[in-house]
This record gives C-alpha cells, sequence and structure tokens, in this order.
C-alpha cells in the first residue's frame, strides 16, 4: 500500500520539545545547580566520600521509588512500603539469627553459607506476598489502594514488632561477612546498591517503554476502562505492580540491613513519604497514566542532595521533615500548573 | 447476505424493560442507521450485541451462527468491531499505541520480547492514511481534536478485518468540519465491504450514509425500513411517537 511515509516522523511536538516539557529533565537540571553551587561553597561536599553516602543513601529510596513509579502510573498509592521494608527486613534478620535450613534443604546440599541465601530469599518472598495481598484486595476486590495500603502499613509494622519480639538482630552466624558484603560491598568506586539502583533503574525503564506489559501499566492507569474494553487484563496488571512494589521494598530491605549489619522493628520508619515524594518530583502523576524510572533516581537523588547539603551547611537535621513535605506538595502544584497549561 | 440477524432480543436491568422484544438483520456491506430518543434503549442494543451485556432473552445470529458473547473481545474474535459512545482512548498514549491496545505488535522471543514500534507506527500511519485522517501516530491522543479521536477509533477497528463495525454516537460532540470527515470515513467502511451500525440521534447523518432506518422507542422497534422509503419528517415523527409506527 502507498502511503506518506512522512507522517510517521512527524508530531506535535519535536523530540527536543517533548524532553523540555519532561519533569526529570527539570529535576536534574536542578540537582547539577545543586552540586555546582555546594562544589564551590563547601570543599567537603564534593570529597569522594561524601559522593559514595549521598549514592548509597538514595540507593535504597532510589529502588522502591521505582516500584512506587509504577503502582502511581496505574493511578494507585502504595503507602505501606516502609512497613514492608520493617517486616522483611525483620524476617531476614530472624532467619539469618537462627541460621535456618529447611529440612529437606538441609539434607540434600549442605554448604555452611546456604542459610544466608535462605534468609535473603525467604525476606524476598515476603515482600511479594505481602504485596500480592495489596494488590488482590485492590485491583480484585475494588477497595481504594490508599485504605488498602494504610491498613497494610498498620499491619505489617506490628507484625514486625511481633515477630520481632521488640530485639534487634545483629548476629547473622559463621557467614555473615559474606551477608555484609552485598549491601555494604562496593564496585568501580559505587556502593554494590547504587549499582543495583541503576540496573533497576535501566531494566524496568525498557520493560515500561518497550513490553507490552509497560503499555499496559499506562493503559491501566490512563483509562482503566478503555484498556478493559481493549481486552487487557487490567486487574492482573493492578495486582503485579503493588507486588513489585513489595518485592523492591523487600529488595531494599535486605540490602540496609546488609549494609548496617542489624535491624530493628523500626527500620523503613516514615520511608513512605520519601519514596512517593522521589516519584512525584521526578514527574510521576497521581491522576495515573504518567511517570518514568528515571524520574524515580532523580527525585530520590535530588531529595538526597538537598538532604545532604543542609546538613553541611548546618542547619538543624529536625527541620527535613519541613522541607520535605514542601517538596512533595510543590511536586504535585507544578504538576497542576502544567496540567492547565496544556489544556 | 444477512451479516447480523437479532431475533426477538430483550433485556431488562432490574424492573427496566431496556429491550423489548426487537429482531432486525444487518446484510453485508450495509449500513444500518439506529435512531431513537435518550434512553431508547440503542447503547443498550449495542452493548448486547458487542457482549458487553447478555440478552435476557433472543437469539443474536452472526453470518448464520448462533454466538454468545460473554465479553467484548469474544466478539471482536468473531469480526465485530465496537466504537463506543466515549471512545473509550487512553489520553496519555500516542496515537499508534491506542490504535494497537490490547494487540501490540511484538519481537523478539520471551523473555526478550519488545515492541516493534517501527510496525506499529507504519500500520497505523497507513490505517489514518487509509481513513483520509490527519492523524499522525506519534502523537499523544491528549492534545487532539474530537475527529482525530474519532479517526483513532475508527482506526482500531480496521486492524484485522472485521465484517461488521458498530459505533455508537460518532458524531456527537464534534465540529461540523469533523462530521463531515467521520461520515466520510464510515462510507469507506462500507466501500472495503464491512457493514456498519450506527447510531446517532443527528437526522443528516443517517440520511446521509445509511441505506436502512431502525428507530427504537422505550426499548421498542417502531421502524425498520430503507432510508429511501422513509424521510426526515416521517423520522422525527416516530422518534417523538408523534407516528406510533410504520
Ligand atoms: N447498566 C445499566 N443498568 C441499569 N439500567 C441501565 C443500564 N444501562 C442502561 N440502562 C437503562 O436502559 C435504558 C436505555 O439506556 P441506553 O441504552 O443507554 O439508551 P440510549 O443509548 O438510547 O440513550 C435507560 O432507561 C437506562 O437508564
Ligand atoms: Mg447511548
Amino acid at each position: 500500500m502507498k502511503f506518506n511515509k512522512d507522517i510517521i516522523s512527524k508530531s506535535e511536538k519535536t523530540s527536543f520539545q517533548k524532553f523540555l516539557s519532561e519533569q526529570s529533565f527539570w529535576v536534574t537540571i536542578a540537582l547539577i545547580l545543586i552540586c555546582f553551587v555546594m562544589y564551590f561553597v563547601e570543599e567537603a561536599f564534593s570529597s569522594k566520600d561524601n559522593v559514595y553516602n549521598i549514592a548509597r543513601n538514595f540507593s535504597f529510596i532510589g529502588i522502591m521509588a521505582i516500584s512506587m513509579t509504577l503502582v502511581i502510573i496505574t493511578s494507585g498509592i502504595d503507602l505501606s512500603v516502609g512497613s514492608i521494608m520493617g517486616l522483611t527486613g525483620i524476617i531476614c534478620g530472624l532467619f539469618l539469627d537462627a541460621q535456618y535450613l529447611p529440612e529437606w534443604y538441609s539434607k540434600s546440599a549442605f554448604y555452611e553459607s546456604n542459610y544466608v541465601w535462605v534468609g535473603i530469599v525467604f525476606a524476598l518472598i515476603a515482600g511479594i506476598i505481602i504485596g500480592a495481598v495489596n494488590g488482590y484486595l485492590i485491583a480484585y476486590l475494588n477497595l481504594s489502594s490508599f485504605v488498602v495500603t494504610l491498613g497494610m502499613m498498620a499491619i505489617a509494622r506490628s507484625l514486625a514488632i511481633v515477630v520481632s519480639n521488640n530485639k534487634m538482630f545483629y548476629e547473622f552466624g559463621p557467614k555473615d561477612e559474606m551477608f555484609f558484603k552485598l549491601g555494604g560491598g562496593q564496585f568501580l568506586g559505587l556502593a554494590n546498591i547504587t549499582w543495583l539502583l541503576i540496573f533497576l533503574t535501566i531494566l524496568m525503564g525498557l520493560v515500561l517503554n518497550y513490553t507490552t506489559y509497560g503499555k499496559h501499566v499506562y493503559a491501566v492507569g490512563s483509562n482503566k476502562k478503555a484498556a478493559e474494553l481493549a481486552g487487557i487484563n487490567i486487574r492482573w496488571i493492578e495486582m503485579s505492580v503493588y507486588m513489585l512494589s513489595g518485592f523492591f521494598a523487600a529488595i531494599s530491605a535486605v540490602m540496609i540491613v546488609s549494609w548496617m549489619g542489624s535491624v530493628t522493628n523500626g527500620l523503613g520508619y516514615t520511608y513512605e513519604l520519601r519514596v512517593i515524594a522521589a516519584s512525584v518530583i521526578g514527574g510521576a502523576n497521581l491522576m495515573g497514566g504518567v511517570g518514568g524510572t528515571y524520574g524515580a533516581f532523580i527525585g530520590a537523588a535530588l531529595m538526597e542532595t538537598i538532604r545532604n547539603s543542609l546538613l553541611m551547611a548546618g542547619i538543624d537535621p529536625n527541620w527535613q521533615g519541613t522541607f520535605l513535605g514542601i517538596f512533595i506538595v510543590a511536586a504535585v502544584w507544578l504538576e497542576k500548573v502544567k496540567n492547565k497549561k496544556n489544556n | 447476505m444477512t451479516i447480523l440477524s437479532l431475533q426477538n432480543i430483550a433485556k431488562n436491568f432490574g424492573a427496566i424493560q431496556a429491550i423489548v422484544d426487537v429482531s432486525f438483520n444487518i446484510k453485508e456491506a450495509e449500513i444500518v442507521g439506529l435512531m431513537g430518543d435518550n434512553g431508547a434503549g440503542k447503547s443498550t442494543l449495542l452493548k448486547i450485541i458487542a457482549g458487553n451485556f447478555n440478552p435476557s432473552s433472543g437469539v443474536i445470529k452472526f453470518e448464520d451462527q448462533e454466538v454468545h458473547f460473554e465479553k467484548p473481545i469474544e466478539s471482536r474474535e468473531a469480526g465485530i468491531e465496537v466504537v463506543y459512545q466515549d471512545l473509550a482512548l487512553c489520553n496519555h498514549l500516542t496515537a499508534a499505541a491506542n490504535v494497537f491496545l490490547g494487540r501490540e505488535i511484538n519481537k523478539g522471543i520471551w523473555p526478550f520480547r519488545y515492541l516493534d514500534y517501527p510496525s506499529m507506527f507504519k500500520k497505523s500511519a497507513e490505517l489514518f492514511e487509509e481513513l483520509k485522517s490527519e492523524t499522525r501516530p506519534k502523537d499523544l491522543v491528549m492534545q487532539m481534536s474530537g475527529g482525530q479521536r474519532q479517526a483513532v477509533a475508527i482506526a482500531r477497528t480496521r486492524l484485522t478485518n472485521p465484517k461488521l463495525v458498530l459505533m455508537d454516537e460518532p458524531t456527537a460532540a464534534i465540529s461540523v468540519r469533523q462530521v463531515v470527515e467521520v461520515l466520510d470515513l464510515i462510507k469507506r467502511l462500507k466501500d472495503n465491504g464491512i457493514s456498519v451500525l450506527l447510531i446517532s440521534h443527528r437526522m443528516p447523518d443517517i440520511f446521509q450514509v445509511c441505506d436502512k432506518l431502525v428507530v427504537l422507542r422505550r426499548g421498542e422497534k417502531v421502524c425498520d425500513k430503507l432510508i429511501k422509503h422513509s424521510s426526515t419528517e416521517e423520522a422525527t415523527g416516530l422518534i417523538t411517537g408523534a407516528i406510533d409506527r410504520v
């Protein structure tokens, strides 16, 4: 068939205009500006150690912000990530402390280090299961994501306290060195967790933009009814993003426990705020249909850099909550202004 | 040849009788106009054919086979495409992504299957060209005019080679110039041998493109005749109830 090939390459906005209209682009500019200023104002800011620390600190948040972004794209919210982190962190600590091995497993092949992997895998599975419970209630029983995950936030935190018996876990058995290396180790000048964040940002970015699953995640958030009429399994798509959120929270939990070398049931307390802030600052729209993994990455980076800069500038750390709150509200407000301009 | 045959279709929502004993046929490459006042049951009838609702009673035959569609996807697989009243498009996706929603073209083998954007852009550009629409595949639906959105919704129906296209108020809420575009699109479907059931309460649309007129009043069929044997005055009378039935 004959047709005008030029029409494909044409679009309302050029790629460059699209790039400029991305919130994550402006957040990147802001981040570069802050780094630029801090470089001259505060010598210690650009030291290798400080940059390493900033990158490591925002990686824990960034990983969860990636999956939170998927949840927000479907026009949902997951308030339970901080508590899931606490509970899965405790589960990991508990099993490592007990050096637990399943009966059948210890008989079939015994390596001294196997208990480490068992603890890690159990924590990850627990994260997926908690996410699946959230997702099932939201997608299949049509309950509001706000209410379900608010409930889960309380439940998971309380379970963490019950299961841990309010104890701290820090004795991780004979192979603890191997476990500590996971979150505490580094590679080519960056913490392992930072590499993991980079990997997941790219991987999930590809999934969102280049797979049918990703397209369907956007479609569900953009117009659920239309997605359903197009034959998309909207319930499964919705449930899956909460499972991913639980899974990523558990990954973050395992990594942070391994880095700190101990875990208490307070792990991840109020982290949901920082995670949601990172996603929203990075351009995820709470109305659904908009967001990306690079935004989650850069949003987390911006917040941690500002936190670090304020600390270096000698500002009382108690102000951090105030700044965090202002950022969240400002990001949502900006979003609104931008949408008004588009319409 | 008869494509679709509705036989004594009835539908009630609890105590509401939305459709009462409606029968009519749609032939190959025939455009049937379905008219009626608000709440007459037009959308309900369309949704019964498309598989959104089950009829309370009656038989639907599609290409001489009795069919029972439980979900819209089943009617689509049989060769019936639908343009819904509210269009059912995703604003945040491109025109091409909307055309292929739920039917994306992929490349590679699992787990390395990825979207074949070039093919989808090309195919949707061809469809828009065929529909003589200026819609560009890479534009977001959010920024589009009513006419362009209609073109996207109609292009969706051309992905496969359907036998029958159902359209619910495709000319509501668009400008006059765009109405002409959409009517042209509908004629082009007919030229391709596709049958169309067109719901509209705009008299000129129906009389411009349709071969046959069916009128519903309070869920009952009060008219089923060739458009050339009818007139706008008669149609108006039938819709309002000034004329009981013909
Ligand atoms: N899902 C539903 N549940 C209950 N009543 C419905 C439903 N859909 C339509 N109806 C009723 O059926 C009647 C016909 O509606 P509809 O088919 O939408 O009319 P039209 O499209 O001709 O304006 C109306 O009285 C409407 O209230
Ligand atoms: Mg209607």
